[in-house]
């Protein structure tokens, strides 16, 4: 998959340019942020499960060092083998080794968006291993060759005819056929096969718990369960913030999980994976990139408490009305524009940027990070490092000066309200970015500032 | 390993003082009367079907009228259906319904927990056509953190709640029932598991 080369704003345009599409995916998007809201109304004590969940990821990244020494001890005691990886690179050598060892060249993979972050299946397929994604979302995109535009509905971005066009050339399904029941059935089948043909299996890891050294991994389809339990060897891929201290923690958040998601009360399989059968491999891999130093940022740490839960995509009205696919990084949406710049500033710089700091992300996040404070802060560390355009920096230039000095705030005022009474087309400029999708404001025949001294005398008084 | 010694350093340099302590946990709901119907209510809301009765006979009849003769059911309880004999997951393949006893409900979320002795075969819940479980009305629970306080520290190898059949709405957000898991869920709710 080629990566793009252009910025969030021209990604957009280009979304943009079929509106009654961006309707559809507005409105789709919203509609999953209503679920959300009539789940979370069910139960009286949400907000003081928002609070719990957030303080038990507080103190769980104050002593992570400690959790997770406590989660390998328990797990390589119950048979599990743990991996550390400093990189997605080392990250995805360790998974191959893993499949190579095993003598396997097919694999099945349920949803992980930290493979999406290694570009696990890109560097598999390279080395000579086929790697069938089974979550249906997931094996949709994956057909299109396309990226999963969001973390929880892979392919909200694709209308049904859209996947019935991919079914019929991939799966052989009528031309024509548009059935989400006949699709999904005939995914079923297709998919079926490929389950039982694999012996390794890899999933993504929503909760690791430290105290017992089980995993937890959340599905409705059953595929990363269907996957494992047919497979010889399990390999579960896991950033190193997934750490939660005890097993009873899991009540609060899978309370919150689902029901910030799709406003299910709960997945249908919630599977705790604690000890591999005799004769059977149990992996998992322990993933850093980045996290180790984040955890060091009092302003941008909070966002390793994130569980993926993808709420705040869904209420994001730039998300909603640009797409996934916008954000050209493996997390889109709010909370990626927060965890992108860490990774690499240069080329995810467009990102807090594309945000009208609404703060609907953060009031729907289920343990209460502080995005749109943290998408304000990145933007300042970013225009510091210099990552911003020559055009910004010096209309903020220029800014600075007129609001720095009075007598040019007056002059400046003075000239723009004359341009717009005599020469309004000049503001029709292709460079006036803000007049692209409003009217220019009409020009009083006076300041304020003219017409309170005229009114009230330079004193105030009358 | 190099990494793991890497990234435990770097853990320990970003340790700052003062730590938040861990949160007591609180309870939220107490059990009630209604936990049954509200189990049952919110499991058919989410694609299960709930049958009550007295004892298994109620489970055997059900499977008498709704499954043909030739149909392959294999059973975790030992009066109903076959039994599990085979180590082999691939063998289950063509298994039309599995029937496992939970070991109980969750009110708040329609999900039943089962562990090791219960799936039986780890396999079983997930590559059956059908699944039908089975609970006892005396063990239902409001919410997860009582859920939780009943698993306590048991030391299974596999663990699961499962919450009505497997579904998606992966295409333009149409709810289709039955994904890679089982495509319905029949869920018996007994006085005695006799």
């Amino acid at each position: 998959m080629a990566k793009p080369t252009s910025d969030h704003p021209q990604l957009a345009e280009a979304f943009n340019a079929d509106e009654p599409r961006v309707d559809w995916h507005d409105k789709t998007l919203w509609f999953v942020r209503e679920k959300r809201d009539k789940a979370a109304r069910k139960v009286p004590e949400w907000e003081q499960l928002r609070e719990l969940a957030s303080s038990i990821k507080a103190h769980v990244l104050d002593n992570l060092r400690e959790y997770l020494l406590e989660f390998e001890k328990n797990a390589v005691a119950n048979g599990a083998t743990v991996h550390w990886a400093s990189t997605p690179e080392e990250h995805n050598r360790i998974v191959h080794d893993i499949i190579r060892s095993a003598g396997e060249s097919k694999i099945v993979k349920s949803k992980s968006m930290l493979t999406e972050e290694c570009h696990l299946n890109d560097y598999l397929e390279k080395n000579g291993v086929e790697v069938i994604d089974t979550d249906l979302g997931e094996r949709i995109v994956q057909l299109a060759n396309e990226a999963p535009s969001h973390i929880v509905l892979p392919c909200i971005h694709k209308k049904k005819e859209e996947i019935g066009e991919l079914f019929h050339k991939h799966l052989g399904t009528p031309e024509g056929n548009a059935d989400p029941v006949f699709l999904t059935t005939s995914a079923r089948l297709h998919l079926r096969q490929h389950f039982l043909g694999s012996r390794v299996a890899i999933t993504g890891v929503n909760f690791a718990v430290a105290e017992t050294g089980e995993i937890v991994v959340c599905t409705n389809e059953g595929n990363a369960d269907l996957g494992v339990q047919l497979a010889d060897v399990h390999i579960a891929c896991s950033g190193i913030e997934k750490i939660i201290p005890q097993r009873k923690h899991l009540g609060v958040f899978l309370r919150l999980l689902a029901r910030s998601a799709t406003g299910q009360p709960v997945t249908t399989y919630s599977t705790h994976f604690r000890k591999p059968l005799p004769g059977k491999q149990f992996h998992i891999v322990l993933l850093d990139n980045g996290r180790s130093e984040r955890l060091e940022s009092a302003d941008f740490r909070n966002a390793l408490k994130c569980i993926r839960c993808g709420a705040c995509m869904n209420t994001c009205p730039v998300y909603r009305r640009s797409g996934g696919h916008s954000y050209h990084t493996s997390i889109a949406g709010p909370i990626g524009s927060i965890l992108a710049p860490g990774l690499n500033m240069k080329e995810n710089a467009d990102l807090p940027f594309a945000s009208t700091l609404c703060g609907s992300c953060s009031n729907v996040c289920p343990v209460k990070i502080d995005i749109h404070t943290q998408l304000y802060k990145w933007r300042q560390v970013i225009v510091k490092e210099g990552y911003t355009t020559s055009a910004k920096k010096a209309g903020m230039t220029a800014m600075n000066t007129i609001l720095s000095y009075p007598a040019v705030f007056r002059s400046s005022g003075r000239a723009a309200r004359w341009f717009l009474r005599n020469l309004p087309s000049m503001f029709d400029h292709r460079a006036n970015v803000w007049a692209r999708n409003r009217e220019m404001p009409s020009a009083p025949a006076e300041s304020f500032r003219d017409w309170y001294i005229k009114n009230r005398g330079k004193n105030g008084k009358s | 390993m190099a990494s793991r010694e890497k990234i435990l350093g770097a853990l320990n340099n970003a340790a700052t003082a003062p730590k938040v302590p861990l949160p007591e946990m609180m309870k939220f709901n107490s059990p009630s009367p209604q936990d049954v119907e509200n189990f049952a209510e919110t499991l058919r809301a989410i694609g299960g079907t709930v049958v009550f009765g007295k004892t298994l006979a109620t489970v055997k009849e059900y499977i008498f009228q709704n499954y043909p003769q030739g149909a392959r059911i294999v059973s975790g309880i030992s009066t109903v259906g076959e039994a599990p004999l085979s180590s082999e997951p691939q063998s289950y393949e063509n298994v039309d319904l599995a029937i496992l006893r939970g070991e109980f409900g969750v009110a708040e979320n329609g999900a039943v927990w089962l562990k090791d002795e219960n799936i039986v075969l780890r396999v079983l819940p997930y590559i059956c056509q059908h699944l039908i479980m089975v609970v006892c009305k005396s063990d239902i629970v409001p919410d997860l953190h009582y859920a939780y306080d009943r698993v306590g520290d048991a030391s299974y190898g596999l663990g699961t709640f499962i919450a009505g059949p497997s579904k998606t709405a992966d295409i333009e957000q149409s709810l289709v029932l039955g994904a890679h898991g089982p495509r319905t869920m029949v869920l018996f709710i007994l006085d005695e598991i006799v």
